[in-house]
Formats: C-alpha cells, structure tokens, sequence
C-alpha cells in the first residue's frame, strides 16, 4: 500500500493504493490525519484501492468523527463498487459524501 | 497520564511476546499492544492456546499457558504485537478421557472459544467447507467500536407490540426481492424495512442469528437430490457470535458492524428485534457428534449428562446444555448481556425454554435460578423475555413457566384453541372466551402480556397451508413423511392443497382473515409469521428446517398475486394499533368501574346481552369491549363489537344497544370481498340496522361505536 498526498485545485487529495487492511491501516491513518486540520477540504482518491478491511473502514471513521461539525470537508473518490458494498453493508457509507472522480468530489466539496 | 506497565510483556514464546492475562473478560479482547486470552475449564490438566493466520489449515504458532497464567480454573494470557484481523485463535486441551464419568477430553482437537465473538470457517453461506481442516468453526476477535450514534433499545410497551417472526435468509434470498445487497443477508433485509412499516409490525423476531453449521447433517435429498441443510439454525456453534452466511460482508469477517447496523437501521424506523435464543443444545450432538468446542473444554460441566456419562437428551437433538450449573449458568447471563449491551437487543425469545427450568440431573425445579437470575438482571431489565414454555422431554408449562413477574410465553393453547375453532370444532366457545381475553385463566397474575397470542410459527403450516391440508406432506425433508407434528389442527377448506376452484380459494381466504382478525382483537401480543400477511405456502410442507429453496423463501410476488391478504394485514394491523383498548396492561375486570354505562367487556349471543355457554352453541362467540376503559379508564377509545360464526351458514346476531348517542360501524366483514372487508380508521360506514347484524357463514365481523 502507499499513500501520497498532494493539492487539487484549493483542495488536498490523498491518493491511497493498494490493500488496506490491518497491517496498512496505520500508514493510512497517519498520513490522513496529518491533513485533517481544521477548515480541510479533503478527497480520498481511493481508485486504486482493491480491497479495505474493517481496519481501513475505522480509519475512515475516525476521520470523519474528527474533522465533522464543521471543522472540515471531507469526499472519498472513486471507491470500487466492493467496498462501496461493504461499506453500505455496514453503514459506514452513510457518513459518507461519495464521488466518482477527482473533479466529481471537488464539486461535492464545493457543495458540502 | 502515567503509562502502564502491563503493556510490556513479561515472557516469550518462539518470538511471541507474552504476559499473565486478565482472567475476566472471558474470550478474546482487544487490549493495548496485544490481545488477551481467557479460557475456563474445572477438568483440563493443560491448555494451550493455538494461532492461525485467517482462514490457514496449519496452526502459526501454539502456546502453551503457563502454569503462572491459570488462576483457580481459568487460563489467560495476552500475546502482544498480532494483527487482530488477521488472526483466529483455538484451544487445545488435555485432560482425562473418562466418558463413564464425563470426561472427554482429546489434545488432538483444536476447540473453539465458547465466548467467540466471531466465528469463521462458514464465512459464505453454503460454500463447501474443506473437511480435512483440523479447525472447522474458528475463533476471532472483534473489535466492539461499533458508531451508535443516539441509538438505543426501544423499550416500546409490550402490549403495543406486533411481532414478525421472521427468517433472515427467506426473507429476501428469493430473487423476487430484488435487494441490490447480497440477497438473503442482513444486508438485504435492511432494504425491506420499508415494506414491514407499510405492513405496521413493530418488532421482528429472527429464527436463530447465532453462528451455527448450514453443513451440520447436511445430506441430498432422496426426492428431488437437492442438499438439505441445517437451514432453521437451531443448532447452535457459537452463542455470542452471528451468523456469518447471514451477512453479505461474512467473506470478510465484518458480520458484527452489519449485524449492527441492522439494528440501527430497525430502530431508527421504530422496529424492535427480538433474537430467537437456543440456550438448550449445541450442535456437537451426542456419543458420537463432533467437537466443536464445548465437549472438549470441559463436557461435565457444559452437558447434562446420564449417571453413566451419557448426553440427556431433553431438546431431541443430541444433548442438553447444563444450564443450571453456575458456570453454565453465568454464560447464558454473559451471553445475553453481551447482546443487550453490545448490540442494543429488544428482546429474547427462548427456545425450549422449559429446559432451562431444569436441574443438573433433568429434573424441573421449582425455583429455577437461571430464569429467576435473567429476570433480576438489571443489564436485561427492559429487554423482553419469551418462553417456548415446553421442551422436548415432555414438560409442558404454559400457564406455569417460572416468570418472576417478567416472563411472557408462547401461549400454544392460545394456538390450539384458534384453529380447532376456526375449522368448526365444538366445545371451545369457553376456552375462547378466555383466549380473545389474554388467556385469564392462564395467566391470572401475570396479565394479558403474559400471552404471546400467534396461530402460526416457523414450526408447523403456514398460515395458507393450514387452511389448505388437512394433514403434514413433508416427504421433500427426506424421512418418508415421518418428522413434524401430526396434530395441525388444520382444515384444507374441501380439497386437499393446490386448486383453481374459486370457491375453495375464496373460503380460504376469508378463513386467513379471520384469523388475523380474532389474533389482532385478543388481548395479548399478537405475532404473526413471515409471509402469512400474503398467504406463503409450503405445499403443505410443516417442518422445512431443512429446506434452502422456495418451501422457505419469501416470494415477493405474493404481493400482488394475494394483493387482498397484505391489504387486509396492513389494516387488521392498523386497527389493532389505532384502538387502545386492544392493548391492555391488566385483565378485564367484567365491570364497569369508570361509569361508561356499560363494563369492560360483556359476551353476547345471537341475542344480545345473552351469551350462549351451553353445548347448543358450538359456532358463535361475541364480545364487547367498552372503549371508555381503555388503558384503565385512562385512554377514551371507540366501543368496540366482534361476533364470531364459524357455522356454515350466515347468522344474525343482535346488538347491545349503545349508551350516550353512539351508533354502530362496520369496521371489518370478513364475508365481503375486498376492499369492503375492511375500513380505515375514520371511514367506517354507519349501520342502517343498529339492532342486528348478520354474519355470514365462516366470518367475523368488528363493529366500532362511536
């Protein structure tokens, strides 16, 4: 798994790819959390993820507990439809703004 | 804050970091930098804890506890630096191989823990399993860190309940449901909520959710080759753990969030979920059934067992859970409180429950502590708790299972005396009175919520089937029509299953809506079965335990095809709900006692104000219930009037007279075709005759005052 992050436009994109599971979650934890700063404006371009565990579920979760009430925006870009299975499957989807592509999760951002 | 030191290990096992463990909680948990292992055993001479990397036919590594990790009876142990996703855990035991006294002990098994919160090895529904793993059934740890939000369990009151006994996979494995999630899972389910408000049911009751073996005497079919599986669940692998085939993210190992969030998802549209408990028996079967886990972890303790060492068979299945030893005992307690607790559970139902009142040697006890414990629980002191009041060793007690002032029952008799009615049996006109009042005579004490009034349930016909076969077709399971209850009670309307003629399904018809009818005007809690509101068949089939295939699933095409049943449900259900004085706490008192004019409830006959308990009358019961005693006295409701004529030719009844200027309305007439057998609330036509009614042959009519 890597992670890299980079600006989009006046937005932050961590691009995650490869497995996320137990072992990886932790490097995506840190890189995440090391921009999820008051007044963030992030994308998770997970296109290139196969596969997430319940690890990398929680992560997600833990970014959206510390950045929601206002003090960030975050879209996760470009989940394969597995995961988007499992992760409605769970409920995980649903504190979730979605988006296909990069430009897709800016309007959401713009939006939200 | 000052950093512990118990996050350091202490010991090491080829490269594994160790340290004496927490002996309580039991099972696996989470702690800081490792996981910590609990285990009991009263006869084991050594433990030792094997580690797999998921789903491997080879152990990773096995580690022995060490004597200075056993405390009295309890080994535990935490291992540090493993990847709790990745990891499944088991134990191996020695001990003496004693069956003469109990013992069977055999290092050789690698045992499942009883506290598994996650089970593996099952992780699709129906995949073949690989037989030659040493490890079938497999424990894995979970994290508990599920997102609630404001969720908690309902407490709704439980005269107000309408219960939906249901199947988790019937219900929307049939490809007519059309979910987008995997069909058959919790997953699917949650996409049918809407369809089970639309049908106004507040609580569902799911056959067993607790990880158990579809593969457990799985065999082909003699009739159509087809494999038969342990379809129902009752057999259970492991009590604190679901079903992972029952969760479309089981592949993965995430079946705790979406069992979870199914529950959130009830609640947030104010459906209660009760579980169906199997306490009685575990699927390791008898002399010659398999380990799973608890025979090899300690089988005189976990097992009720003959003086020469053999398995009671008090459930007829094999074995009998020791549920009244205290170790048995505080499993069941950590077992339920982990459901109420971790996974905001309304409810229990228990199987069999007439068990559980049994002592170590099988004999009924007067005081059971187990039922009187749950009753005190103050973890489980607002969730609902509900006997399968018998067992399969012949103790039958309904109306005197040991309720501590919290049990309610499954009231068989409730059942028994609907259908023989209904079909048109004589000498039942007082046994009825009683049932449409909450079974007094049952549950003098108790009140009307004591009695979980249902006519169907997953043993036995189906709603449709009991007025379609005069007797059981059960020759698809494989054992010549032998298996499942003889005794139906049943009455196949004069032509035995499958017809065209439009008489025939007429009759049938209106004989299910008089039964919904009869169920939601009883006092009591009504519960009905999965698919009854549109009239499920199993062609007749009453014991499809073992049946993955249309005898069970849910043909979503029912709906439009018997669009008149579901109507007729959604209504009868409505009306129930609207009318609090359907819905009482406490018996009638056959008085008035707030100065309405008229009392709580009065019986009647053709002739009002004259009820008929003679042997001359074998067909008509009527009753009325005065809405201004409503919730005693407290709640004003309309007066309601039902009159009953299971005789084959129509009846006129007379009507009492109402006092204050209300007048009589037509709110239910099973004898008419839809939509006019039933009214909304609000909209009910007006009698022109307010002195007599007639009713037509095999048809109930409710008449509102107001």
């Amino acid at each position: 798994m890597d992670v890299q992050t980079k600006p989009f436009a006046d937005a932050t994109v961590v691009e995650v790819s490869g497995d996320v599971d137990g072992s990886t979650a932790p490097v995506m934890q840190e890189a995440i959390m090391a921009v999820a700063q008051p007044g963030c404006r992030l994308l998770i371009d997970m296109s290139q993820v196969g596969f997430m565990s319940s690890a990398g579920l929680r992560v997600m979760l833990i970014l959206h507990r510390t950045i929601s009430g206002g003090k960030g925006n975050v879209v996760l870009v470009g989940l394969s439809d597995d995961i988007k299975d499992t992760m409605s499957a769970t409920g995980f989807l649903k504190f979730f703004t979605t988006a296909e592509t990069l430009d897709a999760g800016l309007q959401a951002l713009n939006n939200g | 804050m000052v950093e512990r030191i118990d996050v350091y290990p202490t010991h090491i096992h080829e490269g594994y970091k160790l340290r004496p463990g927490q002996t309580l909680p039991f099972g696996a948990s989470i702690v800081p930098g490792g996981i910590n292992f609990s285990i009991f055993s009263s006869h084991a001479t050594t433990c030792i804890l094997v580690l797999f990397e998921k789903d491997a036919d080879k152990p990773l590594v096995e580690i022995p506890f060490l004597e200075e990790f056993r405390i009295g009876n309890v080994y535990s142990m935490t291992v540090f630096d493993i990847d709790y996703e990745n990891i499944e855990y088991g134990f191996r035991m020695d001990g003496p191989w004693d069956p003469k006294n109990g013992h069977r002990f055999d290092k050789t098994k690698v045992l499942m823990d009883p506290y598994a919160k996650v089970i593996g090895g099952r992780d699709v529904w129906g995949t073949n399993p690989d037989w030659d793993n040493v490890y079938q059934h497999r424990s894995r740890p979970v994290l508990n860190d599920f997102d609630w939000e404001h969720d908690k369990p309902l407490e709704l009151p439980i005269e107000d309940l309408v219960i939906y006994e249901m199947h988790v996979r019937s219900f929307t494995r049939h490809e007519s449901s059309k979910v987008e999630a995997t069909p058959g899972t919790f997953a699917g389910m949650i996409e049918k909520i809407p369809y089970l408000k639309e049908l106004g049911v507040n609580c569902v009751e799911l056959l067993p959710i607790y990880e158990f073996d579809e593969f457990e005497d799985s065999r082909r079919s003699p009739i159509t080759g087809e494999m038969l599986f342990q379809y129902w669940g009752y057999s259970t692998v492991g009590f604190f753990a679901p079903k992972a085939g029952y969760a479309a993210t089981g592949k993965y190992g995430m079946q705790v969030d979406e069992f979870k969030n199914l529950v959130k998802e009830l609640h947030a549209n104010g459906i209660e979920i009760i579980l169906d408990v199997v306490f009685n028996h575990t699927a390791e079967g008898n002399e010659n059934g398999q380990y799973v886990s608890f025979r090899g972890i300690d089988n005189k303790i976990y097992y009720m067992l003959t003086p020469d060492g053999y398995y009671f068979n008090f459930s007829g299945t094999g074995n009998t859970l020791n549920c009244n030893h205290p170790v048995v005992r505080n499993m069941v307690l950590d077992c339920l409180r982990y459901w109420a607790a971790e996974y905001h559970i309304d409810g229990f139902r228990f199987d069999l429950a007439a068990i559980l009142g049994r002592d170590q040697n099988g004999a009924p006890l007067s005081n059971p502590p187990l039922l009187e414990q749950l009753a005190h629980d103050p973890i489980l002191a607002k969730c609902k708790l509900i006997a399968e009041a018998w067992d399969a060793g012949g103790l039958y007690q309904v109306g005197v299972f040991p309720a501590y002032g919290r049990w309610a029952e499954w009231n068989g008799k409730y059942r028994d005396a609907l259908r023989k009615f209904i079909k048109g049996e004589e000498n039942l006109i007082g046994e009825m009175a009683s049932r449409v009042q909450g079974s007094p005579d049952l549950y003098a004490t108790r009140g009307p919520t004591a009695s979980i009034n249902f006519i169907t349930a997953h043993d036995g016909f189906t709603l449709m089937d009991l007025v379609s076969y005069n007797g059981k077709h059960n020759e698809a399971n494989g054992w010549n029509n032998t298996d499942g209850a003889n005794d139906n009670d049943s009455w196949n309307s004069g032509w035995e299953g499958d017809t065209t003629d439009p008489g025939i399904i007429q009759l049938r018809h209106r004989q299910v809506k008089n039964f919904a009818t009869i169920l939601m005007v009883s006092q009591g809690i009504p519960m009905i079965l999965m698919g009854d509101e549109v009239g499920r068949s199993q062609n007749g089939n009453n014991n499809t335990y073992c049946q993955d295939n249309l005898l069970n699933w849910f043909d979503w095409s029912l709906l439009d095809k018997n669009a008149d049943l579901l109507k007729f449900f959604q209504k009868v259900i409505n009306f129930r709900q609207t009318h609090a004085v359907l819905r009482s706490r406490t018996h009638y008192r056959h008085a008035d006692y707030v100065g309405s004019g008229i009392p709580d409830i009065s019986f009647h006959g053709t002739q009002a104000w004259q009820p008929d308990w003679s042997a001359n009358n074998q067909h008509t019961l009527a009753f009325m219930l005065s809405g201004d005693h409503a919730k005693g006295g407290k709640v004003h409701d309309d007066h309601i009037y039902v009159a009953i004529n299971t005789y084959w030719d129509a009846l006129s009844f007379g009507l009492p007279q109402l006092p204050h200027g209300r007048r009589w309305h037509m709110a239910i007439n099973t004898s008419m075709p839809t939509p006019e057998d039933i009214w909304q609330p609000g909209s009910e036509p007006l009698l022109g005759d307010q002195h007599t009614v007639w009713v037509g042959n095999r048809s109930v009519i409710v008449l509102v005052g107001r």
